[in-house]
Order: C-alpha cells, then sequence, then structure tokens
C-alpha cells in the first residue's frame, strides 16, 4: 500500500473512532466529567479540608493529578476495548480485515482513537479542576510527555483485551478487577510515604504508580518514585504492548479463523 | 485464458478438527460468472473466507489474478471485493458513512470517494437513504448496501455468499439484473447461492462442493446437458384411480391423488410424443408442471453419486 494510502486509511480509521465516541457524548464524555468532579468536591474539598497537608501540598492540590491520569486511563482504555470489541460483535472488523490496510496502520488507527478520547476526557477534567485549585505547571514537557504515554499504553492494553474478548464479559472484567484497583492502589490519593515498608514495595510493582507520580512531578514538581525510572518503565511498557499487540494481529489472534 | 482465481491443493483443518477442505482445485477464468455450490458445511463459505483472508489456510496456495495472496497481500486485496452471508456492517452508522468508510480502507481520496459512494448508492437504489441510520434498512436494503460497499473500490474480481437469501422476488429479480451488467462490463463474479435457479440463471461454469471436495466442476451448459431425466405433475381433468400402464415407454409414475400425478420422463423423450403418450391411455391433461428446478435433480444426484463413491471407498 502506498504511503499516502496508508495516510487516508489511518485517517479515516482515526475520524470513525472519534466520530463514535462523540456521537455518544452523553455516555463517553459527561460521565467521567462528573464521577471526577465529585471527587474533587468530596474527597479534595470535603474530606481533603481534614486531612490537611500530603506531601507538602494542601490534598485537594496532590489528588488533582491522579484524578485526572485515572480520567485519561480509564477513558483511552474503555475506548478501544469497547470500540474494537463492538467490531468484532458485530463483524465490521470484516471490513477492515478483507481491505488492504496493514495491520499497524489498524493498530495505530483505533490506538489514536483511544489515546484523543483519554486526552480530552482529561482535558475536561483539567478544566474542572480550575475551578478548585489555581493550576500551575512546573514541567510542562515532561507533563504532556507522561500523559501521552500512559493514554498510549493504555490504548493498547485495551487492543489487547479486546482481541481476546468474546462477550461483553470479558471487556469489563479487567477494568474492574484489574485496572481500577491498580489505580486506587496507584497513588492517586495518597503518598507512598505514609505506607509502611512492606506495601511500599508492593506499590513499586504498580505501572500506575509510575505514571501518576511522574505526571504529579510535571504538574506539581514532586514526585515518590525517580523520574528517569519512571519514564523507562513507561517507554518499556509501550514498546512490549505495541509489539505484543502487533504479533496477535498478524497471528490474527481472535479475528480469523 | 486469464485466470481471475487458482486455487490447488488447498486444505483447511479448524482448531476443533473440523476438515473443512480436503485439498481443493480450482480455477476461475477473467470475466467469468462461475457458481460455487454444495449443500451447509460443504466448505462454499471456507473457500470464500480464505480467498478474503478471514479464514487462515492450512495448505495449498491461492492466486488471484495470478498474484498469490501470501505473498501480494495489497495487491490481491485491491482486486476483490466481497460481499459476505450475514451482515457486517455497524447497524449504528449512517448508509453513506459505511461506504465512505470503506473507501477510505482503500486509501481513495475524499472527492473520489464521495463519486464512488455516489454512484453504486443511485445504482443499488439507495441514494435516499444515505443519512439513514443502516439499523432501519430493510432486508434487501442492507444487502444492496453491503454490495454498494464491496464495489465502491471497483475491483477486479467480486464474490457474493447468498447474496439474494431471504430477498423477495422482485429485488431478486433487479438484483440479477444488476449482476449480469456487472459481469458484462467485465467483473469477474463468483457467486454461492442455495436458490439453484439463480445459478443456472446467471452463471456460466459452476463448482459443487460436498464435504470439503470438489464433485463437479463444469460449464452449466455441459451440466445440463448431462440431464437424462426430467420430473414433472401432470394434472388430469377427471379423476383417475391409479396410473397407466406405459409399456415399453421410458417412464415411471406415481399417483399422488386422484386428479394428479408425477412422472419421471426420460429426456430423450419429446414432449409431443410424451402428449401422444396421454392420449393412447386416454389421459385428459389439464395441466403439467416441471417437479424441480433442472440444475437441482443435477445437484442432488451428483451430491448423491459423490457420497456412493465416497462410501465404497
Amino acid at each position: 500500500m502506498f504511503s499516502n494510502h496508508k495516510y487516508i486509511a489511518f485517517e479515516t480509521i482515526v475520524i470513525k473512532e472519534v466520530r463514535r465516541f462523540t456521537r455518544i457524548w452523553l455516555q463517553t464524555l459527561v460521565p467521567p466529567a462528573i464521577t471526577i468532579s465529585l471527587y474533587f468536591v468530596i474527597f479534595g474539598n470535603l474530606v481533603g479540608r481534614r486531612i490537611g497537608d500530603m506531601g507538602g501540598f494542601d490534598y485537594m492540590e496532590f489528588i488533582i493529578p491522579g484524578l485526572i491520569m485515572m480520567a485519561v486511563i480509564q477513558n483511552s482504555y474503555s475506548n478501544v476495548v469497547s470500540s474494537f470489541f463492538s467490531h468484532k460483535f458485530q463483524r465490521s472488523v470484516e471490513e477492515l480485515l478483507v481491505s488492504p490496510v496493514p495491520n499497524f496502520i489498524i493498530l495505530s488507527g483505533f490506538v489514536v482513537g483511544g489515546m484523543v478520547r483519554g486526552l480530552l476526557v482529561g482535558g475536561i477534567v483539567t478544566a474542572m479542576s480550575l475551578f478548585f485549585i489555581d493550576l500551575e505547571i512546573q514541567h510542562p514537557l515532561l507533563t504532556v510527555s507522561v500523559v501521552l504515554l500512559t493514554a498510549l499504553v493504555f490504548s493498547l492494553a485495551g487492543f489487547i483485551n479486546a482481541l481476546f474478548a468474546n462477550s461483553f464479559d470479558d471487556i469489563s472484567i479487567i477494568p474492574t478487577f484489574v485496572l481500577t484497583p491498580l489505580i486506587y492502589l496507584g497513588g492517586v490519593f495518597y503518598s507512598s510515604a505514609l505506607l509502611p515498608d512492606f506495601w511500599r514495595g508492593i506499590s513499586a510493582a504498580n505501572p500506575i504508580f509510575y505514571m501518576v507520580n511522574t505526571f504529579r512531578y510535571g504538574l506539581l514538581g514532586v514526585s515518590d518514585v525517580p523520574v528517569g525510572v519512571a519514564f523507562m518503565i513507561l517507554t518499556g511498557f509501550t514498546i512490549a504492548l505495541f509489539i505484543a499487540c502487533l504479533v496477535l494481529l498478524n497471528r490474527g489472534t481472535g479475528l480469523r479463523a | 485464458m486469464t485466470t481471475a482465481i487458482a486455487i490447488k491443493n488447498l486444505t483447511k483443518t479448524y482448531a476443533n478438527g473440523f476438515e473443512a477442505l480436503k485439498g481443493i482445485s480450482l480455477e476461475v477464468a477473467q470475466g467469468d460468472f462461475f457458481a460455487l455450490l454444495g449443500p451447509n458445511g460443504a466448505g462454499k463459505s471456507t473457500t470464500i473466507g480464505i480467498l478474503s483472508t478471514l479464514v487462515k489456510k492450512s495448505g495449498g496456495t491461492v492466486e488471484i489474478f495470478g498474484k498469490n495472496v501470501d505473498s501480494h497481500v495489497y495487491e490481491t486485496k485491491l482486486d476483490l471485493g466481497v460481499v459476505p452471508q450475514e451482515v457486517n456492517f455497524s447497524q449504528f452508522e449512517r448508509v453513506g458513512d459505511i461506504v465512505m468508510t470503506q473507501a477510505g480502507y482503500y486509501g481513495m481520496p475524499r472527492k473520489l470517494a464521495a463519486e464512488r459512494c455516489e454512484k453504486y448508492l443511485r445504482k443499488l437504489g439507495l441514494w435516499e437513504k444515505r443519512n439513514e441510520r443502516s439499523r432501519v434498512l430493510s432486508g434487501g436494503m442492507k444487502r444492496r448496501l453491503m454490495i454498494a460497499r464491496a464495489l465502491v473500490h471497483e475491483p477486479r474480481l467480486l464474490i457474493l455468499d447468498e447474496p439474494t437469501a431471504g430477498v423477495d422476488i422482485e429485488l431478486r429479480r433487479s438484483m440479477w439484473e444488476f449482476l449480469t451488467e456487472l459481469n458484462e462490463s467485465g467483473t469477474t463474479i463468483i457467486l454461492t447461492t442455495h436458490y439453484l435457479e439463480e445459478a443456472e440463471q446467471l452463471c456460466r461454469n459452476i463448482a459443487i462442493i460436498d464435504k470439503g471436495q470438489i464433485v463437479e466442476n463444469t460449464s452449466m451448459r455441459q451440466l445440463l446437458a448431462a440431464l437424462d431425466k426430467h420430473l414433472y405433475v401432470v394434472e388430469v381433468e377427471s379423476p383417475i384411480d391409479s396410473v397407466p400402464d406405459w409399456g415399453d415407454a421410458p417412464i415411471t409414475a406415481k399417483l399422488i391423488d386422484p386428479l394428479s400425478f408425477e412422472i419421471t420422463v426420460d429426456a430423450k423423450l419429446s414432449m409431443s410424443d410424451l402428449f401422444r403418450l396421454f392420449l393412447e391411455r386416454g389421459i385428459e391433461v389439464s395441466a403439467i408442471r416441471s417437479k424441480s428446478n433442472r440444475l437441482e435433480q443435477l445437484f442432488l444426484s451428483r451430491l448423491t453419486d459423490s457420497r456412493e463413491e465416497g462410501s465404497d471407498v
């Protein structure tokens, strides 16, 4: 396929994906904004006032980076997993499979669609946080890099989930039983300095812990983990998941009999 | 002869061990209108699945217009349009968007895609529905939409897997006309269908597949020439108790009810001879009709023959 044809195919998939989640904006954009606003009000404002400072910041300020990341992670993942599985379920994925679109373009198109939704919701949540705090970004480049990489990692993970999923149950198991606990235990609401040594060690095995802390470093300038290590972990996950997705697509896992 | 499709020793064994194709070989000439027939589970859809890359073959080679589908993925897919048996587009998208998106997958610039989209939606009577969500379309419209989608990149080879299943007679006839016109304009068409009349009307060549093997591969004319018996239902004016004795005439008969009987007649016997035999026996015929489609008789006899040969082994 010529490169201009590949670009048109890629653009087609991305536009289709964006059109899909914006068409159902009441299901895709509004609920996360409302949920995160409730976190701001309840945990940040009402409960946070009694907690006081965390990591040298007002509790509300401390949790905002984690809440933004939570929105990015959940929406990037759920967009790709639900969209690609719907294509499988309705068999409209066959439109793509019989066409000459290379596998890496199929993957890139869906992943970028997931990233756009993750970043859009992250943007909405960030905008809402401005009602509660004055946000000054300490390291803008780092902040943008880490949020992009995180959206990419979870879009890729959502794609793998969709490839293996055979039912709607299969696309909710990972977000419910794996993703949500990892996010909540990933330092969104607390500093790891509060944890006993054992639990701090466990947290170190949670990749989301690194993402949240690096993003917090970008926004607030403080982190529980070395930023360089966090970037290496993020990059490693991105490369590993991208390769895994391509291998599975080339094998036709979950797609070709 | 330029070959549109060349299949050699194609095998497919599914993960559960089911052997769907047992080494079939088949050639379809460019410009042909080809019928691939067989009972349910014979291997038709698996063959089409392999041609369209939705099913991974276990062995053998497949070439489309002389290019191997494994080594020339892009070129062979560009030449191919597929209309599947089941509806496989998003039910939430608009009719026009479905066709435009497919054009995008083929790398078609937006202006050209819009022109092609209009051309094929108009030809298939769907232009007025272009802004409707696809889920509101009738069954026949959904099938036509799948044909428009498969044609948007103007492939040289179109594969239709039971395109008229569940479609009313009027629409079926109009689809036949459309497909004939398309074939006459140079598109090679491969058709699977359960309506054998459809294959007889449209196709020039035919392959019958059963239990993963090709049991017949010939021209429609040759196949129909091989038909040696006709089956009719004869309705009579006055009630009869039993079928008459036909003497040496190559006829066997069976009474259905006092006013009708079924006869199997050697193809060599002319209709005039047949009516002479009726007159000689004092039978006043009020109506006579062919009981089954000619191809249907051959189809069933070929399947029976192949299964008997198989059981002898």
